[in-house]
């Protein structure tokens, strides 16, 4: 009877649980390396600390990956001046994005939920490549990205960045700490960003970069007790976006829903509140439950000419998680229920394809770790979701140390997804292109969720090479689409056609990378890539296009000794080479609006230099593309953007030129 | 469906159950234990751990302290004891025989008390 009543009571308590490692992830690594790459983690797991993140000063997490060659940046799109992120040649829809480890960049913000999180909130990034975790969900397919923001217990008091740069951009961030009881801290962060002035560097009469105004707010409050082992946090977050841009002489007031200019504006409001609490059970450190709840709105309404694109997205989203042990701590498990309900109202033009989904499920995960030289993480889960059905989720992590400082990993993993087609294809709007959706069976949009199955293996060394710390790596992953939301702008130039796989969809992916300290303090970084992404089309088989085949990716970067008072200099240069890369048709305009069906191949650079006064104040300038490198034709059909040729969609290169930065930091220890 | 959960959740419960029953199927014990390196680290711990009923064991390298968590239904600390002492770490009751000291490799050659 007694054992009957506990039963109940853990089911009971496992029913909302869903927390997990935060409680013992504090992590300390402001004064180390800005990219850590663990030999002993089971998963192919990169972590970017704050201090890799100062080097690409702005701005926000979508921008925040430029030194790092695991992710592939992508130009902005030609519209909204958002950056694209990929990794194992494959766009974040397919990737798992997690701000403290709840879901955070899905659904609707899905095409610019990244640039909403400014880049001096961020504390740290983890980046796993290939199939993540089961504890966050089911959704990931080629990877995870968990961004964990700055902590109110071992935040600075006052911290103060200002950032302009000649492409009009200006940014004020600022953090207030304050301890109000010796169990609880608060922080509040401020962030402001504009872009006042209109450019048209290459003279085809539209906006280079969308004129933009954002207003972030977050609160925070966090409560720790270590000696009853309890940790909480709650979060508000309010931010509003808005762009504007189209030709130049366009007016919203004036010209809106009209065909007098082309023009678009995108506004976006959103509303966060997340709590977490967490606790580590009394003489049992290894045995923690932890409760994580977050609702969101998310309103965004826009049109591009005269496509209108309106969505509101309403979110609740809660997970319970227990960790504990079996016989002892070389055998760890977590287990717990999730549980997601998502309203989306959506408007394309007239149609409506407002919806409601919801999701329960239940993971179970179990670490096996020696505690040497290999560790094994087998995770599952069974999900009830109202338009994928019931399914299983597996996912394997597999670590072995065959020799000292060599890792050998392995992983392999299912993910399943609904493509919100409108929401990440928002830029082909910016088109004539009439969206064709083909099939009518499937249960979102007449589509059937995407299955994908990935693999990979990898293997790092580290060694002493003329006695400097020298790694390298590689490591190859596959993506094998069941079924795919096939988004086929191969078969007119007039047309976007999105319609179930039918034949093979496949991603390749294959990395190498050489980490050097040339000499003290100077550190090289340097990854070759290479990306085999497939898929049939209606009018055949193509490489998957603006994805390119070949990468090549280099960064250096110099500190001097940190002098009396705090004074150093920190130099840092990028450089990418990005290979041809397959266009979308344009066989069926006529000549001069016509694109060759490969993209040239290119080079970016990027610079910075941070010069630190003392502990308290800073200044950094920079510059990106200092090459100066264009796409010589942005926007096809420019002169007529109301005709049968216009698309400012295909975009495979900057279309803003060279760019200088300069800002500051100032903190109050 | 529900059936899975249901066996998901009662899987689960069954550990969590068994790791709260009692007080003394937790027992928490500290001993010192003679070595001085990663190397002794990884041994001590593993010879803890090979003895069933031992949940959790940490030596520290600084204060030479093995942290233990332990089921006193199925172990003792003597029992932990002797099986790091086959190792061929010392500890305060038992001492490794000679034979087992000296294989140690050359870097885990603690000072003998």
């Amino acid at each position: 009877m007694h054992k009957i009543i506990i039963l109940f009571l853990a089911i009971l308590m496992s029913v909302p649980v869903f927390s997990q490692e935060n409680l013992q992830e504090v992590k300390v690594v402001n004064k180390r390396k800005g990219i850590q790459k663990s030999f002993t983690v089971t998963g192919n797991t990169t972590l970017i600390t704050s201090k890799e993140l100062l080097k690409a000063a702005c701005c926000n997490l979508a921008e925040s990956f430029e030194t790092n060659p695991s992710i592939d940046v992508n130009f902005s799109d030609a519209l909204t001046g958002t950056k694209q992120i990929k990794m194992l040649g494959l766009t974040s829809p397919y990737l798992m994005i997690t701000e403290e480890n709840v879901p955070s960049v899905r659904g609707a913000s899905q095409a610019y939920g990244l640039s909403f999180t400014p880049g001096t909130w961020v504390e740290s990034i983890q980046i796993t490549k290939g199939a993540g975790s089961v504890v966050n969900g089911y959704e990931s397919i080629s990877g995870q990205i968990n961004t964990e923001l700055i902590k109110p217990i071992n935040d600075i008091p006052f911290f103060l960045n200002a950032y302009g740069s000649t492409d009009s951009r200006f940014e004020l961030n600022t953090h207030f700490n304050t301890k109000l009881s010796d169990k609880w801290s608060s922080s509040l962060f401020l962030h402001g960003n504009a872009r006042l002035a209109k450019l048209d560097m290459n003279d085809d009469g539209f906006l280079d970069n969308p004129l933009a105004k954002q207003i972030n707010i977050l609160n925070r409050y966090q409560y720790y007790n270590a000696e009853k082992g309890w940790v909480s946090f709650i979060n508000f977050r309010y931010m509003n976006d808005k762009k504007q841009t189209g030709e130049l002489n366009f007016s919203p007031e004036r010209d809106k829903g009209t065909t007098n200019y082309w023009g678009s504006e995108i506004n976006t409001e959103r509303l966060d509140v997340s709590t977490k609490v967490g606790y580590v059970f009394k003489d049992l450190p290894y045995q923690s439950i932890g409760f994580q709840n977050a609702f969101n709105s998310h309103d965004q309404r826009s049109y591009f000419g005269l496509n209108q694109y309106n969505i509101k997205q309403s979110s609740y989203y809660s997970n319970l998680i227990f960790n504990s042990i079996i016989n002892n701590t070389m055998n760890k498990f977590s287990a717990g229920l999730n549980f997601t309900y998502d309203k989306y109202q959506e408007f394309v033009n007239i149609n409506d394809y407002s919806r409601i989904d919801n999701s329960v499920g239940a993971f179970f995960e179990y670490t096996y770790d020696n505690a040497d030289d290999f560790s094994i993480i087998l995770g599952g889960r069974v999900d009830n979701h109202n338009r994928l059905g019931t399914f299983l989720t597996p996912r394997l992590h597999v670590r072995y140390n065959p020799w000292e400082k060599g890792v050998l990993r392995f992983s392999a993993g299912r993910g399943k997804r609904s493509a919100n087609i409108f929401a990440e294809n928002q830029p082909l709007f910016a088109s004539s292109r009439t969206f064709d959706i083909l099939d009518s069976n499937g249960k979102i949009y007449g589509l059937n969720p995407e299955i994908a199955w990935n693999y990979g293996f990898s293997f790092a060394q580290k060694f002493s090479l003329f006695g400097k710390n020298a790694d390298v790596g590689f490591d190859f992953y596959r993506t094998d689409f069941q079924n795919q939301a096939v988004v086929d702008v191969m078969q007119s130039a007039q047309q976007v056609l999105f319609y179930n796989l039918k034949g093979k969809s496949f991603a390749n992916s294959l990395q190498l990378e050489f980490n050097y300290e040339l000499v003290e303090h100077l550190n090289l970084r340097s990854a070759y890539k290479f990306y085999d992404v497939r898929t049939d089309y209606l009018s055949g088989n193509y490489q998957k296009p603006l994805q390119a085949k070949h990468r090549f990716f280099g960064n250096l970067e110099y500190e001097t000794h940190i002098g009396e008072n705090g004074n150093q200099w920190k130099f840092d240069y990028t450089f990418n080479w990005i290979g041809q890369q397959q266009l979308p048709t344009t066989a069926s305009n006529p000549v001069n609006d016509r694109l060759p069906e490969f993209s040239k191949s290119y080079s970016l650079m990027n610079a910075q230099i941070t010069k630190t006064f003392s502990s308290t104040f800073e200044m950094y300038i920079g510059g990106e593309n200092i090459g100066n490198y264009t796409q010589e034709k942005a926007i096809l059909g420019s002169e007529n953007p109301f005709g049968s040729n216009f698309d400012a969609s295909i975009v495979y290169a900057p279309v803003f030129g060279q760019m200088y930065y300069a800002g500051l930091r100032f903190k109050i220890k | 469906m529900k059936n899975i959960i249901v066996v998901l959740l009662v899987t689960f419960i069954g550990f969590s159950a068994h790791a709260q029953d009692k007080k003394n199927k937790n027992a928490k014990y500290v001993t010192e234990v003679n070595g001085n390196c990663e190397q002794c680290q990884k041994r001590i711990q593993k010879a803890a751990y090979s003895v069933v009923g031992v949940k959790s064991a940490v030596w520290s390298i600084e204060t030479h302290q093995l942290a233990l968590i332990m089921n006193e239904e199925k172990t003792t600390p003597l029992d932990v004891k002797k099986a790091i002492a086959k190792v061929g770490h010392d500890t305060d009751e038992v001492k490794a025989t000679k034979e087992d000291y000296e294989s140690l490799h050359s870097c885990c050659l603690y000072e003998r008390k």
